[in-house]
């Protein structure tokens, strides 16, 4: 080993230091932000180190010198623009897009290589063959898979599941199809010709299999698409030799696979349902006729920000109807109103609330709410019984008390336990479903007061009713 | 199997442990953002593009180099920036205005 390669392997070697310590810094908000840093700093040094390695090996045709930089510099301003621009509410699309494009790129090293390898005189050992293969495939189940969720989201792809006819054998077929033409792959029967049919059968299964899943799953879809992503990339690192990508691909299956098991549990969930589709409505519009059932009363603006005004203790919990409304800065603006009348405010945040684990944080921090007032669920709980006003913002399934009997949909779901506060004000557009389909017997409670309205202009009358009250 | 391929797989499994451990602590309120940085990270991709372009010499491997290298490009550079807007959004030590 020249003293030059002993430096570049030194500079891997470091940044997938950083790579690991970057999460382990992401442990606590008041570090993360140095994590982050930390994690790409790290990148920059393994980019430099290889951009070194091109130069002293002298190798690299004009050409590909052109292609590299153009489609870097393309790619780098579109990443900038996209990821400077977008408003927060957005956030876990543009994730997932960005996901899929890496696992893109993942496969067509893959594909690159092969192209590379047809040139050459000596057949590729099974180890390469084996990876080239595992990588188109995950990469470009990935790539669809990301695209399609990502556009479920932003909602250009409608949410609910979509069930394509015989798609479950189509999935099949394509699998077999996968399967044969790898086989013949690492046999050695085809080169990079039978490696595009097999990145083809990918990328329409991973749309095959993303359709059919409910926009309510999809924060687990991308997680488990993130972790896909990593293990492609590591895979792409197998095929080319370089530790440093299978390193930080590994780090991130790890990391994808763990939130994916977190989030199913916290939705109650089991990630081979999931996968299995079909449920959900997606993102419901106003649904279901009001008053349907039983009895339930609704309160005006006035009456509920007089409530909020001479309360001693709100807990203020936002749900998904809060993200979709982009009613955060409206949330907060409530809060810091009743704060200034002395009347101590907290949020309770479900795991899920939103659509993400911690989305909702980001979106409350975003509109400057004080770090301390935000409680997740284990901290929140044991305070409902001494809360005046629960004020449930557009959520739903997690506030539903019969997921503490058997036999539903929610059954088991870890909820808030809104319905111990003394009063609670429920703002939300209608007595439509959430995601489990089910009638929420927290708003025909006796003590539930329900204002319906969508959850910024229902906010904002709050405001004006509590202001009213506090000259 | 070579020596290089063992300790390949021997990075690989260390890895993945590494990963489980360091992650498992992140509590629920920074899912997001870790879901965003390890979405960054694994834009090293951008890393296996450049060792793949040292090696391109036709039309089509170009044109691949040139795709991935976009695709890698904007993964780890979009992946970055949004977690740090993201995570620049947690202040921890606000004031509560009175």
């Amino acid at each position: 080993m020249t003293t030059f390669d002993t430096v570049v392997h030194l500079v891997y070697l470091a940044a997938a230091t950083c790579f690991v310590l970057g999460l382990h810094l992401m442990n606590s908000p008041g570090t993360a932000l140095r994590g982050n840093r930390l994690s790409a700093a790290g990148m920059a040094a393994a980019v430099i180190a290889t951009g070194a390695v091109l130069v002293h090996d002298h190798r690299m045709t004009a050409w590909a010198v052109a292609a590299l930089t153009a489609g870097a510099a393309a790619g780098a301003v579109a990443g900038l623009v996209t990821a400077r621009r977008v408003p927060m509410t957005a956030m876990p699309q543009l994730v997932s897009l960005f996901n899929a494009v890496g696992g893109g790129a993942a496969a067509l090293i893959a594909l690159g290589d092969a192209v590379q390898r047809s040139h050459e005189a000596a057949t590729p050992g099974v180890q390469t063959t084996v990876t080239t293969v595992l990588d188109v495939l995950i990469g470009g189940v990935t790539l669809s898979g990301s695209l399609v969720a990502s556009g479920k989201l932003a909602g250009l792809v409608p949410g609910r599941p979509v069930t394509v006819p015989g798609g479950r054998w189509a999935t099949v077929l394509l699998a077999l199809t996968a399967a044969g033409l790898a086989g013949f792959f690492v046999a050695g029967r085809t080169g990079a010709l039978g490696l595009s049919g097999i990145a083809a059968a990918a990328l329409v299964a991973g749309v095959l299999l993303t359709l059919p899943i409910g926009g309510a799953d999809m924060p687990v879809v991308i997680s488990l698409l993130n972790a896909c992503t990593g293990t492609a990339v590591a895979m792409a690192g197998f095929v080319l030799e370089s530790s440093p990508l299978i390193i930080a691909g590994a780090l991130v299956g790890a990391a994808g696979a763990i939130l994916t098991k977190l989030m199913a549990d916290a939705m109650n969930r089991s990630i081979g349902a999931i996968i299995a589709g079909g449920y959900g409505t997606g993102d419901s519009g106003p649904a279901a006729a009001v008053g349907a059932g039983a009895p339930v009363r609704s309160i005006t603006a006035e009456d509920a920000g007089l409530q909020l005004a001479y309360a001693h203790k709100v807990v203020i919990v936002p749900g998904y109807g809060l993200a979709a409304a982009q009613a955060q800065h409206e949330t907060v603006a409530l809060a810091r109103a009743l704060t200034e009348r002395g009347v101590q405010v907290s949020y309770g945040i479900h795991p899920v609330a939103g659509r993400m684990p911690g989305h909702m944080n980001v979106l409350l921090a975003e509109a400057d709410a004080p770090y301390e007032q935000l409680k997740d669920l284990d901290e929140i709980n044991p305070e409902f019984p001494g809360t005046d006003v629960a004020l449930v913002v557009g959520a739903n399934d997690v506030t539903n008390p019969a997921a503490r009997r058997p036999g539903n949909p929610v059954s088991g779901m870890p909820i808030l336990d809104v319905d111990k506060a003394r009063t609670v004000i429920v703002i939300k557009r209608s007595l439509g479903h959430g995601y489990a389909g089910i009638d929420n017997e927290l708003y025909t409670r006796p003590g539930t007061a329900m204002l319906f309205a969508d959850a910024k202009k229902g906010l904002a009358d709050l405001l004006a009713g509590v202001r009213a009250y506090a000259a | 199997m070579s020596p290089l391929l063992m300790a390949d797989i021997t990075v690989f499994l260390l890895s993945l442990l590494v990963g489980f451990e360091v992650i498992s602590k992140v509590p629920a309120t920074l899912h997001t953002p870790l879901m965003s940085g390890a979405n960054a990270i694994h834009g090293v991709v951008i890393v296996g593009v450049m060792l793949l372009a040292a090696t391109a010499t036709t039309v089509t491997g170009y044109v691949l180099v040139l795709i991935a290298a976009a695709f890698a490009a904007m993964n780890v550079t979009g992946g970055y920036v949004v977690t740090e807007r993201m995570l620049a959004m947690f202040r921890p030590h606000r004031e509560v205005k009175p």
